[in-house]
């Protein structure tokens, strides 16, 4: 009997078209699989697979300073839109972002709480420095309470300079890190002058001995040498 | 509502005459306590002794109806330091007195005006941080701006700017602990808003204490942006070097009305007569400048109440965007404009005029279409209503109390406008109303801006009209200015201008040399945060919030 019967014509199908099967739409055939071709592997070190994540895809932390917040708000908002970047979706705690925009000038009583709020973010995280005032201080460099610079408290992976920058110089800023970030680059951390220590770790000058009855042995301190900042 | 002055109902008080104050009545009034008169180019000084303060200030405001303390500068001179109390009134703030108080340079101390004006409880501290003058009886004299751990007061003489500081970084405590009050109460909650935090508008840090969901007790904590502008400003020379720092202080796009607050100062000072066409070329981009600070204000107000960062925050920026390609167009900047010079602005209209013309009327014809859908959106929302109206009240007295000026001060009914009542500009020849609402609460100060948009607009328009006939070999953008300014030695002025968030004074003395010997900026965002314990006592903290929002507080301004 079974030989009566004809073998079933070996048509000339695709592994692609067999793997799909009947009555399946095209929608897994995407461009890249198209490229691919048959097999549904992409090799790739692991390593650059998560840097091509992370640059495409930065969860920035909603931080607002001074005036350059203003520009970085223009950035997030309407017309230029930085979510075209896949970097547009501004987190309110520090521990749902990795990339902090630093916009605007930092003064002594703010610079504690700001390498705080860093501290809080998962690693890796990614700081881009937003205006002259966080690269030297811009035009406060003289004044008697502003840190010249972001540098001076966290590491800096991109300085925008502008006072303040346009919507485009801080979009290019960003277009920047994420090329970083996809490259698997990252800055050197530098050794800081203006560094969290433990209060008793200072060097215990006159002013530290002055001050020493009025803050806690447990506190956290920073000092900051005027003299020895750039 | 009107530009009619409103008139007082009350007699008119000592030595208040049709023109103007008679500074000899009030003397008379005084009697022994004042030991000497000053001129300033303002008003006239009265030097009284340290220990009679609230003597002579209580006297001054309630026979003389002086309601309004709008600043406190302090400085220090070679042989002593001085406290100013620069009074106004509300009523009409062209009636000006200052009160000279001198103390000794070994020790410096004064009576504290805080039980006479609540205001000058956070003016006095301000003094006390930088510049060293101890009040007595202060309700609580601490630092202010700087770090509790700061040495020295940076606006004095001998301080030493190189020496190294130490700042803390501490937990602050719980100041109700251990106040509960029974066994059935609940505790009372500490709780830290800020400084990092989407709702305070910048690095405003509030301790706040919570009874349940209540709160029982507030106070902003402010200073994490003093970026020393008054020092800056000491350092500069009158002509150009300061013009670009009041950008700086109200940086939500206000910077031409800051920018107008120091020429109108130093124009003062220095006998400037501005050309009529540059005034008008002022009013004209202040009032853009007032249009995107409003629209800022609005949007993020939507973005505290609603958490909604889709539509009313990014029509806010949209129409932000508008107004600033216009002042791009202009000025050349975004943001930071620097476009006044003393003597009148940095240059003319951009060419063609007629684009540039067309450009503003464009914008200007879309806006009353654009605030009705604000107002279908937010202000005719039941649920914005039901979050702003009759929370955060403010009453007359506590606005004047507090000396609250700019919306703040009209949404509480307080008819305060400097650009009608102390003119200045091109005000006075242009027909426009002063916008007030009576409510006093959060829905009243953000209809009192929605409702400035449309005046700024009418503003606006008149000023492009009056510009296009101007005729073309009249256009004179800059007045005769010697290269160095050297005002005469010793002479003082304090002058305020109606910036968009209220009145921004600006004190200048002049040693003479072609830099100011002491620049004191009277923030209005400074006088009206303090307000913000008194609207929030025993609200829910979601009010707090929104009250904060409708304060519109910058912290570059509060801070400087």
């Amino acid at each position: 009997m079974s030989s009566d019967q004809t073998p079933p014509a070996v048509e000339d199908v695709s592994t692609q078209e067999a793997r799909m099967g009947d009555g399946a739409d095209d929608r897994f055939n995407s461009t890249l699989r198209e490229a691919f071709g048959s097999t549904p592997f992409i090799l790739t070190k692991f390593d650059k697979f998560m840097n091509w994540v992370r640059g495409s895809s930065m969860f920035m932390l909603q931080f607002g300073i001074a005036c350059c917040s203003i520009e970085m708000i223009h950035t997030y908002a309407i017309k230029h839109d930085l979510d075209r970047f896949g970097a547009g979706v501004p987190r309110a705690s520090p521990r749902q972002a990795d990339v902090i925009i630093v916009p605007g000038t930092i003064v002594s009583k703010f610079a504690p709480r700001m390498k705080r709020v860093y501290d809080q973010m998962p690693e890796p995280k990614f700081v881009v420095s937003m205006g002259s005032c966080t690269i030297s201080g811009g035009p406060f460099q003289e004044g008697y309470n502003v840190i010249k610079g972001a540098e001076e408290v966290i590491p800096v992976d991109i300085h925008v300079p502008g006072c303040p920058p346009r919507p485009e110089a801080l979009i290019y800023g960003v277009a920047k890190l994420q090329e970083r970030v996809a490259n698997g680059e990252s800055s050197p951390v530098t050794v800081k002058p203006y560094e969290l220590e433990q209060f008793g770790d200072l060097e215990q000058d006159e002013l530290v001995d002055k001050l020493a009855s009025e803050i806690d042995e447990d506190d956290l301190v920073m000092r900051y040498n005027w003299n020895d900042s750039p | 509502m009107s530009l009619e002055k409103p008139s007082r109902d009350t007699e008119l008080d000592v030595g208040a005459t049709e023109d103007g104050l008679d500074y000899d009545a009030l003397a008379d009034l005084l009697g022994g306590h004042v030991l000497d008169r000053e001129e300033h180019v303002n008003a006239e000084g009265f030097v009284i002794r340290p220990d009679e303060v609230q003597d002579v200030l209580s006297t001054l405001r309630q026979e003389v109806g002086f309601d309004h303390l709008s600043c406190v500068t302090a400085q220090e001179y070679d042989d002593r330091y001085e406290s100013i109390y620069h009074l106004r009134k509300y009523a009409d703030p062209t009636q000006e007195l200052s009160v000279v108080v001198p103390s000794p340079k070994d020790d410096p101390h004064n009576e504290s005006a805080a039980r006479v004006y609540d205001t000058a409880d956070w003016h006095e501290r301000e003094a006390y941080d930088l510049v060293g003058i101890e009040y007595d009886d202060h309700p609580d004299l601490r630092r202010i701006l700087l770090p509790e751990t700061w040495q020295g007061h940076p606006l004095s003489q001998d301080y030493n700017q190189d020496q190294p500081q130490i700042v803390p970084l501490r937990e602050n405590a719980n100041p109700l602990q251990d106040d509960h009050r029974s066994e059935d109460d609940p505790d009372t909650m500490f709780v830290n808003i800020g400084p990092h935090h989407p709702a305070t508008h910048g690095v405003l840090h509030v301790e706040t204490v919570l009874d349940g969901e209540q709160i029982a007790s507030l106070e902003p904590d402010i200073g994490y942006l003093h970026r020393c502008e008054e020092q800056m400003c000491q350092q500069g020379t009158y002509r150009h070097q300061i013009m670009p720092y009041p950008d700086r202080w109200d940086y939500i796009s206000a910077g031409i009305l800051n920018e107008w607050a120091y020429a109108r100062a130093a124009e003062d000072l220095a006998d400037i007569e501005v050309p009529e066409y540059a005034q008008i070329i002022r009013t004209m981009s202040a009032e853009m400048c007032r249009i995107a600070a409003h629209m800022l204000a609005l949007a993020t107000f939507a973005l505290d109440v609603f958490g909604d960062f889709t539509a009313v925050f990014q029509y806010g920026i949209r129409d932000r965007e508008i107004v600033q390609n216009l002042l791009e167009d202009l000025t050349g900047q975004r943001l930071m404009f620097n476009y006044l010079r003393l003597g009148g602005v940095a240059w003319d209209l951009p060419e063609p005029r007629e684009e540039y013309f067309e450009k503003v009327r464009d914008f200007l014809d879309g806006l009353p279409h654009k605030l009705e859908e604000y107002h279908d959106l937010v202000t005719g929302n039941e649920i914005f209503q039901m979050r702003c109206v009759d929370t955060g009240v403010l009453s007359r007295d506590q606005v004047k109390q507090y000396g609250a000026t700019g919306p703040v001060a009209r949404g509480s009914g307080v008819d305060y406008d400097l650009r009608r009542d102390d003119p200045y500009g091109y005000y006075d020849e242009l027909d426009w109303d002063v916008v007030t609402e009576q409510g006093g609460d959060n829905f009243s100060r953000v209809l009192v801006r929605m409702r400035e948009v449309e005046e700024s607009a009418r503003i606006i328009s008149q000023c492009v009209d009056l510009l296009e006939d101007w005729p073309e070999d009249d256009r004179e953008i800059q007045a005769n200015v010697p290269r160095t300014l050297r005002p005469d030695p010793d002479k003082e002025v304090y002058r305020a201008v109606e910036g968009a968030k209220g009145e921004l004074g600006i004190y200048i003395r002049s040693d003479g040399t072609d830099k100011p010997a002491r620049f004191k900026i009277r923030s209005p965002c400074f006088s009206n945060l303090q307000t913000l314990p008194e609207m929030s006592q025993g609200e829910y903290i979601p009010d707090m919030i929104a009250s904060l929002g409708s304060l519109d507080i910058v912290l570059g301004e509060v801070d400087r």
